[in-house]
C-alpha cells in the first residue's frame, strides 16, 4: 500500500517518450549495422538491406491490423456469450 | 537395478503419498518425489529395462535412450518447479493431482510399448482435469469436462492405433511407426490433438485458462510436450508435419493479439510454440529434430515462468484480464522482471532460451529450402514477440495504471519464478549443455553475428510496431469479452444442431400423428356413412321389394335360358 501516490519515474509521459525515442535510435542503429555486417542467409533476398527490420515491422503491423479490422469483427462475442 | 524402477512411478507415489500427508511432510514429499526422479535419471543407462507380462504382451516400461532421457529430464525440472511454485497451496487434490500428473506424464514419456503409453497417456488426461476442477466453478467444471473428453478421445485413438499397428505388424513397439503403417493415421491423429493442431486446438485455450493459478502451470508442461515426444518418436520427417506445424505457428497469434484473458494469451501462444517443434518433426533432418525437441525443453521452462507471473498477478490482483490490470510493476516488482525473463525466452532474444533453440528449427527450415515456410515461421517469431513478449508484460504490468495495489507474490513463488528464469538464462548463455543432451550431435552455432543481428533487428522493429500502434491508438484496447474458436463448433453449433435435430424429430411425430388421426377420422366417417342406421348397407329392405326384385331376375333367367 505504500507505494500509493508515490511517483515512478514511468508516470511521467516525457520519460515515456524518451524510452519511444530510444528505442528509434536503437533500431536505427540495427538498421544501419546493415550497411557494415554481411550476413550469411540461405536465401538471397533475405540478404537484402533491412530485410528483417521491413518484415518484422510490416508483420507486426499487418497481423494487428488483420486482428482488429477482421477477426474481431468477426469472431468477438459478448464476455458471457457462452453463460447464457 | 535402478532401472528396474519404472521411473515416474516416483512422483505417482509421492502424489498419493502428498494426498494423505498434511503440513511440513507434505511440503517435503512434494519435493523430494522430484529430485528422486530426477536423481535417478542421472544415473539411468541406456537400454530396455522393467519388462512386465501381461494381456498376453510383453510391456516394456523403461525405454531409456537420449530422447527419452531428454523429456525424463526436462520434465521432472518441470515438476520440481511446480512443487515449489505450488507449496502455499493448501488444497490436497491440487497437491496431490500435480505429482501424479506429472509422474504419468514421465512414465509415458519412458513407455518401450504402445500399450505402456496409452495407460500413461488416459493417467495424464484422469490426473490432470483435476487441476481444472479444483477451481470449483461452474465455468471450470464444465471446461474440465470438455477438456476430459478431448484427451480420452486421444487416449482412445492410440489404443485403436496401437491395436491396428499390433495385429498388422506384429509388434507393439514404441519406435518410428510413420503414417503409411497400419493404424500409423490413428496414432498421428491422437498426438495431434495432444499438440493441438488446427481445428484440433481449442481444448488447450477453453482449458488451461480455466484452471487454478497453480494448476494452469502445471497443465502448460506436460499435455502437449508428451504429444510432441511421441511425434518425434514415431513420425519424424512426416512431410505433412511441416505444412501443419507452420499453420500452426501463425493463426494462433491474431486471437492471441485481440484475447483479453492473458493466460488465454499464452495458451495461443503455446499452439504458436507447439508449431515450431512440429515443423521440426516434419522436416526431420537431425538438425531440425535436435531444434524441435531443444525447442520443447526450453518452452517447458519458459511458458511455465510466464504463466507462474500471470497465476502470481491471478492471485494477488483477482484476475488476470487485461482490460482490469495495469501498473502492477509497482506492486510487484519481482514478478514483473521474472515475467520479463520469460518473455524474452519465448521472443528468443539472444542471451536467453529460445534464441538458441527455436533458430536451429528455423536453420533447417532454411536448410532443406521450405522458403514458404520459413517466411511463415520468420512472421510467426515476429507475432510471438508481439502478443506474448510484449502485450503479456505491457497489459498486465505496465500500460495505463489500474490502480490495482497489491503485494508481491509469495515467497515460494517468487524462488519457483527466480529458479526458471535462471534456467532461461542459462539455456540462452551456455547453450552447449542443452546442446549436449540432444538426440543427435549437434553442428549449430547460434551466436553468429548474422544470426544475433537479425533476430535483433526482427525483433526491436516488432517492438517498434507495437510501439507506434500503441501511441497512435491504433492497436486495439483490450476488451472485456470472448471470442468464438474452433470450440465454437462443439459448444454452440454441435447443441444447436442437436436441437434442431431434436425439434426436427418433434415437428414430424406431430404431423405423423395429426395426419393419422385425419386419416382415422375419415375412414371413421365413411364407415359410419355406410353402416350407420341410415347407411345404405344398414338399411332395412322391404318384404315386397325383394319379392319383386326375385321375380324379376327370374324372368330375366327365363328370356336368357329360351333365347
Amino acid at each position: 500500500m505504500s507505494t500509493r501516490g508515490k511517483q515512478y519515474w514511468l508516470d511521467r509521459s516525457e520519460n515515456v517518450t524518451k524510452l519511444y525515442r530510444g528505442l528509434w535510435a536503437v533500431g536505427l542503429l540495427l538498421l544501419a549495422a546493415d550497411l557494415v555486417v554481411h550476413r550469411h542467409e540461405e536465401f538471397s533476398w533475405a540478404g537484402w538491406f533491412g530485410f528483417y527490420a521491413f518484415y518484422g515491422f510490416f508483420a507486426c503491423v499487418a497481423l494487428v491490423l488483420a486482428a482488429k479490422e477482421i477477426l474481431r469483427r468477426l469472431v468477438m462475442r459478448a464476455e458471457d456469450y457462452y453463460d447464457r | 537395478m535402478i532401472a528396474e524402477w519404472p521411473v515416474g512411478l516416483t512422483l505417482i507415489a509421492g502424489g498419493l503419498l502428498a494426498a494423505v500427508a498434511r503440513g511440513r511432510l507434505r511440503d517435503a514429499i512434494s519435493l523430494a518425489a522430484p529430485l528422486a526422479t530426477l536423481a535417478q535419471l542421472v544415473v539411468l543407462g541406456h537400454g530396455d529395462f522393467a519388462r512386465v507380462h501381461a494381456l498376453g504382451y510383453t510391456l516394456v516400461l523403461m525405454h531409456v535412450d537420449r530422447l527419452s532421457l531428454l523429456f525424463g529430464y526436462v520434465f521432472s525440472i518441470a515438476a520440481l518447479l511446480n512443487a515449489i511454485y505450488g507449496l502455499h497451496v493448501k488444497d490436497g487434490v491440487q497437491r496431490a493431482a500435480a505429482p501424479v500428473y506429472a509422474g504419468s506424464a514421465i512414465a509415458a514419456v519412458f513407455a518401450g510399448d504402445l500399450l505402456t503409453l496409452f495407460a500413461f497417456w488416459e493417467l495424464t488426461a484422469v490426473a490432470s482435469v483435476l487441476l481444472i476442477w479444483a477451481r470449483r466453478t461452474e465455468r471450470s467444471f464444465a471446461a474440465g469436462m470438455r477438456y476430459l473428453v478431448v484427451q480420452l478421445v486421444s487416449g482412445l485413438l492410440l489404443l485403436a492405433g496401437a491395436l491396428m499397428y499390433q495385429a498388422g505388424t506384429g509388434s507393439l513397439a514404441f519406435g518410428y511407426i510413420g503414417l503409411a503403417a497400419p493404424g500409423g493415421a490413428l496414432i498421428l491423429a491422437a498426438c495431434g490433438l495432444k499438440v493441438s493442431f488446427p481445428l484440433l486446438h481449442n481444448w488447450l485455450q477453453d482449458a488451461y485458462p480455466e484452471a487454478t493459478e497453480t494448476g494452469t502451470v502445471v497443465l502448460s508442461a506436460f499435455t502437449t510436450k508428451l504429444g510432441i515426444y511421441a511425434l518425434a518418436r514415431a513420425f519424424p520427417g512426416t512431410e505433412m508435419l511441416v505444412w501443419v506445424g507452420a499453420t500452426m505457428t501463425a493463426f494462433p497469434i491474431f486471437y492471441a493479439v485481440i484475447e483479453n484473458d492473458l493466460r488465454r494469451v499464452l495458451a495461443y501462444s503455446m499452439t504458436n510454440q507447439l508449431g515450431f517443434m512440429v515443423t521440426g518433426i516434419g522436416i526431420g533432418t537431425n538438425l531440425a529434430l535436435n531444434g524441435a525437441v531443444a525447442h520443447a525443453f526450453a518452452d517447458i521452462l519458459f511458458k511455465a515462468l510466464l504463466f507462474m507471473s500471470m497465476g502470481a498477478v491471478m492471485l494477488r490482483a483477482g484476475t488476470v484480464k487485461g482490460s482490469e490490470l495495469g501498473g502492477l510493476y509497482k506492486s510487484m516488482p519481482w514478478t514483473t522482471g521474472f515475467c520479463v525473463v520469460g518473455a524474452a525466452s519465448i521472443s528468443a532474444f539472444p542471451l536467453f532460451s529460445g534464441f538458441v533453440t527455436k533458430s536451429m528449427v528455423m536453420a533447417a527450415a532454411a536448410g532443406q529450402g521450405h522458403w514458404a515456410v520459413w517466411l511463415v515461421l520468420l512472421f510467426a517469431s515476429a507475432g510471438v514477440f508481439h502478443h506474448a513478449g510484449i502485450k503479456i508484460p505491457y497489459f498486465a504490468f505496465f500500460a495505463h495504471d489500474s490502480g490495482i495495489r497489491c503485494r508481491e507474490a509469495p515467497g515460494n513463488m517468487l524462488v519457483a519464478m527466480a529458479l526458471a528464469a535462471a534456467l532461461c538464462i542459462g539455456i540462452g548463455v551456455f547453450p552447449g549443455a542443452l546442446y549436449a543432451l540432444l538426440p543427435h550431435a549437434v553442428d549449430y552455432v547460434p551466436y553468429t553475428s548474422s544470426h544475433v543481428l537479425s533476430q535483433l533487428q526482427l525483433l526491436v522493429f516488432s517492438a517498434l510496431a507495437f510501439s507506434v500502434l500503441i501511441r497512435t491508438g491504433i492497436y486495439p484496447p483490450e476488451l472485456r469479452s470472448v471470442n468464438l474458436d474452433s470450440d465454437w463448433l462443439y459448444r454452440r453449433l454441435g447443441p444447436m444442431l442437436l436441437r434442431g435435430t431434436a425439434s426436427v424429430f418433434a415437428m414430424a411425430t406431430n404431423a405423423t400423428r395429426s395426419t393419422v388421426a385425419r386419416c382415422s377420422g375419415w375412414m371413421a366417417g365413411f364407415v359410419l356413412r355406410h353402416h350407420e342406421s341410415d347407411g345404405i348397407l344398414a338399411r332395412t329392405l322391404t318384404t315386397g321389394g325383394m319379392a319383386l326384385w326375385v321375380a324379376l331376375l327370374l324372368a330375366a333367367y327365363l328370356v336368357v335360358y329360351y333365347t
